[in-house]
């Protein structure tokens, strides 16, 4: 991005009200790969913020295509209003799957690849994954979308939340290293970002939309989770019983052996 | 002193009824009179001895769900990975049963892999037990079949390059080898024609196969009778009713003992499946939860943990042909197991420093080697890998040699047994 | 048993015996009962099942009098006629033919167990698979169609074994069904719309 159009935008998102300055991202990020996301998934509360967050920036391009809204409704507790109003796309009904109106083939022309479908990217990537690559977007005005990713370079997704979190770039440092031929060299390593616009959430505003983003998804991966943990404690107590009087029943046969 | 009372020989019981009339016409009671109260087994069995009977359970578990999935699952390139979604979240206990099968093969390779150690602890493929030891072999390489064709099924994209890799394995044979994999694959790449035949594979062939080696396998076993940890014979010392001295009847006492060891996996089993089935990414791999994409390899490919031994040696060898060969050399030694061992005493437990280092060397090597063989083939993993694949093949090179010149201990006459309390 | 005592010298506590077994026993009879609810649970419908048995919703503005349209619902054809003066007339005057005049063995809601087997006399609402052995009947809605002689009163009839049915859908004597066709839960959301699969529109119906 030129100067010019870089001093445009910041104008234009401090004249429409930008949120406080965001102090903590000054010097923040070098163990971006230390990022957790956190296991919270049957926090309902988070998994109803984090669909409506999906709905609202995600399914413009990417679908859930395994999940259908009447099974997000059931789980996430929503009444059958609820879901129709907050959740259901329009023209979509309870009982269809989630999917985008973004047509495939246009995608791909526009973005160099179709946006992959989401219902299982936790599964495949894993939560941390998730967590990271929505918090380490950068500026970057080589990328054709004018941003970059640290969790995966190179990325074709533009950096759609930059609304949100405002816009940073990523400060890199020289650095020695010995390399594998055991000589020295210099390595060009992240250091830290440093935000450049705030967005229209502080901070920790952004951090807990993409922990409750990030755990939808987690959710979407696996629908089933919390009723398999939840089974699974009754299921090791019964066997554990079950073994304990096969036990006794083993000794009192075998006081026979000798 | 009194023994307790011993029930008739069961031939001279004619029970009535229903019963009686079954009897007349299957031969149910020769049956338990021969198999299970009349079979004796040696009493000296340890923790080694479970993991016979807990295949067994774990065969029908993977049968059984096994059926059930593929009442829901969907072969084709277009429907495979759809139809194992929808088995996870749209069939009624679909994601149990699933997970349950995944599981289940793991459990199946733990429980195979301690069953053949044990037979290396205790010299159970010396003599008379060589063919009772090959028999298993051919089912240990059925099985690994089952498993390569089965991890295709779900058609993720480690399911599609663990097939490319493997079976462009097949390409290194001379002559034959580019035939041979087109054959193999019937497509020009991994295809619905690779996907449709491994399918029929993985569901009807290779079950029969491992169903009739299994039925053989327990044949042959009762015709020699049991090892044990002390590699005695105990059909050899026989008492007056002309019953084994060191023997007990399989049934009662095996039998229950058996259900507790049943009991104890199914906990292990049940924790996995409910807490952690996909075991940090070793039972269900990551890169399987996206679809195949012939144009995409994930960063590390990597069979699933059960051939990552022999996938460490593949890959030590600079050499690809050379790899493959000493790849599948790593998996035939086991077959010539009971000639190379010379030693003359069949226990660990009677055997001197030299075997027993060696066991424990093989032990390692395989294990590391397991390790290795998840890691990426860069870097000290490499110089590893070769260091312990050495390891790996001196056991078996080396044991004509160290078994006859190791000393023995002398082997007892009866068995070491303890009151079990 | 074996000669040196390697089978018991302490008496057999067999009371404890028999009652380890059978908790054993028991318990482990628990277990399996519970471990065969998921796999027959599994064959029942699945999610994707249960969403296409969904209400299916028609629009009967467009059928024209004497006319058979036929839709899907639950994966089965829904027979859908719009009946005229004529084809109401000829329901009277033949009970004696029938097998279930008044329907008092047939399957159909409460509402449709009247002489117009329907809510509304002018839609007949059927499931159209015949009651014998499900094969979908043709419609004969011709009074004296000439195979089926000159008293057929018009209605529908079954080609795999010969059953005949009434403009209601009721069957006739002679026929290898025994009870009347099925009628399907059904409503007007509006005079021109048909939802077949709730007897309540309000009802979201099995999602």
């Amino acid at each position: 991005m030129t100067t010019i159009r870089r001093a445009l935008l910041l104008a234009c998102l401090l004249a429409s009200g930008a949120a406080t300055a965001a102090e903590e991202s000054a010097g923040a990020g070098a163990n971006w790969m230390t990022w957790r996301a956190g296991d919270d998934v049957t926090n309902l509360a988070s998994l109803q913020r984090g669909a409506r967050n999906f709905m609202g920036y995600c399914l413009g391009c990417h679908s859930l295509k395994y999940e259908r809204y009447s099974r997000l409704g059931v789980d996430l507790g929503l009444t059958p209003e609820e879901l129709q109003q907050y959740l259901i796309a329009p023209g979509d009904k309870p009982a269809d799957y989630i999917l985008t109106t973004m047509p495939a083939g246009d995608s791909a022309t526009w973005f160099g690849k179709t946006p992959p479908d989401l219902s299982l990217m936790a599964r495949a990537r894993g939560p941390d994954y998730l967590y990271q690559f929505l918090k380490t977007f950068y500026v970057d005005s080589s990328r054709p979308t004018g941003a970059n990713n640290l969790r995966l370079a190179a990325s074709a997704m533009p950096a759609v939340l930059s609304e949100l979190e405002g816009l940073k770039s990523a400060v890199y440092k020289d650095e020695e290293e010995i390399g594998s031929d055991g000589k020295v060299m210099k390595v060009h390593v992240f250091d830290h970002f440093e935000q450049l616009v705030p967005g229209r959430m502080t901070p920790a505003e952004y951090d807990a939309f993409v922990h409750d983003t990030v755990n939808f998804l987690d959710y979407v991966g696996e629908p089933t989770q919390a009723e398999r943990r939840a089974l699974g404690l009754w299921v090791v107590l019964f066997l554990l019983v079950f073994t304990w009087l096969a036990w006794l029943l083993k000794q009192q046969y075998w006081k026979d052996v000798h | 002193m009194a023994a307790p009372p011993v029930p008739p020989p069961a031939s001279q019981v004619k029970p009535g009824g229903l019963r009686g009339w079954i009897y007349k016409r299957l031969p149910i009671q020769e049956f338990i009179a021969e198999q299970l109260t009349g079979y004796y087994a040696p009493k000296n069995f340890n923790i080694w001895y479970f993991f016979g009977s807990l295949a067994l359970v774990v065969l029908v578990l993977q049968l059984v769900t096994g059926i059930f999935l593929t009442m829901f699952y969907k072969p084709g390139e277009a429907t495979s990975f759809d139809s194992v979604e929808f088995i996870m979240r749209e069939v009624q206990w679909g994601w149990l049963i699933r997970y349950m099968h995944s599981t289940g093969a793991s459990v199946f390779f733990i429980v195979v892999y301690l069953h053949m150690f044990r037979a290396m602890l205790y010299g159970s493929y010396k003599a008379p037990r060589e063919l009772l030891w090959l028999i298993g072999m051919l089912v240990y390489l059925a099985l690994m079949a089952e498993a390569f064709f089965g991890y295709v099924l779900p058609w993720g994209n480690m399911s599609f390059w663990g097939a490319q890799v493997i079976v462009n394995l097949f390409g290194t044979i001379p002559v034959i080898g580019p035939g041979l994999v087109l054959w193999i694959r019937g497509d020009y790449g991994i295809a619905d024609a690779t996907l449709g035949r491994f399918f029929a594979l993985h569901v009807a062939a290779v079950p029969l196969a491992i169903l009739l080696l299994v039925a053989l396998h327990l044949v042959a076993l009762r015709q020699t009778g049991s090892n044990n940890p002390d590699g005695i014979e105990i059909k050899e010392r026989v008492g007056a009713d002309g019953h084994p001295l060191d023997g007990i009847p399989f049934h009662p006492y095996y039998t229950v003992k058996d259900i507790v060891g049943v009991g104890v996996m199914l906990v292990l089993l049940a924790i996995v499946v409910f807490f952690v089935p996909t075991f940090g990414g070793l039972f269900l791999e990551g890169p399987n939860f996206e679809p195949a994409n012939p144009m995409s390899t994930p960063e590390h490919i990597a069979p699933v943990w059960y051939f990552t031994p022999y996938y460490a040696i593949l890959r030590a060898v600079p050499d690809q042909r050379l790899g493959a060969l000493l790849m599948f050399l790593a998996v035939a030694l086991f077959v010539f197991l009971p000639w190379l061992d010379r030693s003359p005493v069949k226990s660990m437990r009677y055997r001197g420093i030299l075997s027993r280092g060696a066991l424990a060397m093989f032990a390692v090597s395989f294990v590391v080697l397991g390790y290795l063989g998840l890691q990426p083939a860069e870097g000290v993993y490499v110089v590893l890998a070769r260091i312990f694949a050495v390891g790996y093949f001196l056991f078996f090179f080396l044991m004509p040699w160290y078994s006859r010149v190791d000393r023995v201990k002398p082997v007892p006459e009866r068995v070491i047994y303890h009151d079990h309390h | 048993m074996a000669g040196d005592g390697v089978i018991g010298d302490n008496q057999v506590d067999t009371s404890r015996r028999v009652f380890l077994t059978t908790a054993t026993a028991a318990t482990g009879a628990i277990g399996v009962a519970f471990a065969l609810v998921p796999f027959i649970s599994s064959w029942m419908p699945s999610e994707r099942a249960r969403a296409f048995g969904a209400p299916t919703e028609l629009d009967i503005s467009k059928i024209d009098p004497g006319q058979l349209v036929i839709v899907v619902w639950r994966k089965q054809p829904i027979f859908i006629v719009r009946r005229t003066p004529a084809m109401l007339a000829s329901l009277a005057g033949h009970d004696d033919r029938l097998k279930d005049p008044k329907s008092d063995d047939s399957d159909q809601p409460p509402y449709a167990k009247n002489l117009q087997r329907a809510r509304n006399p002018e839609y007949l609402v059927l499931i159209g698979v015949c009651t014998h052995l499900g094969c979908m009947p043709k419609a004969r809605f011709e009074a004296g169609f000439p195979e089926l002689g000159a008293d057929w009163p018009g209605g529908f009839f079954c080609p795999c074994h010969g059953s005949r049915f009434d403009l209601s859908g009721r069957v006739f004597d002679g026929s290898p069904a025994s009870v009347n066709l099925r009628v399907p839960p059904y409503a007007f959301a509006n005079d021109h719309t048909l939802v077949i699969g709730v007897s309540d529109v309000n009802q979201k119906g099995t999602a």
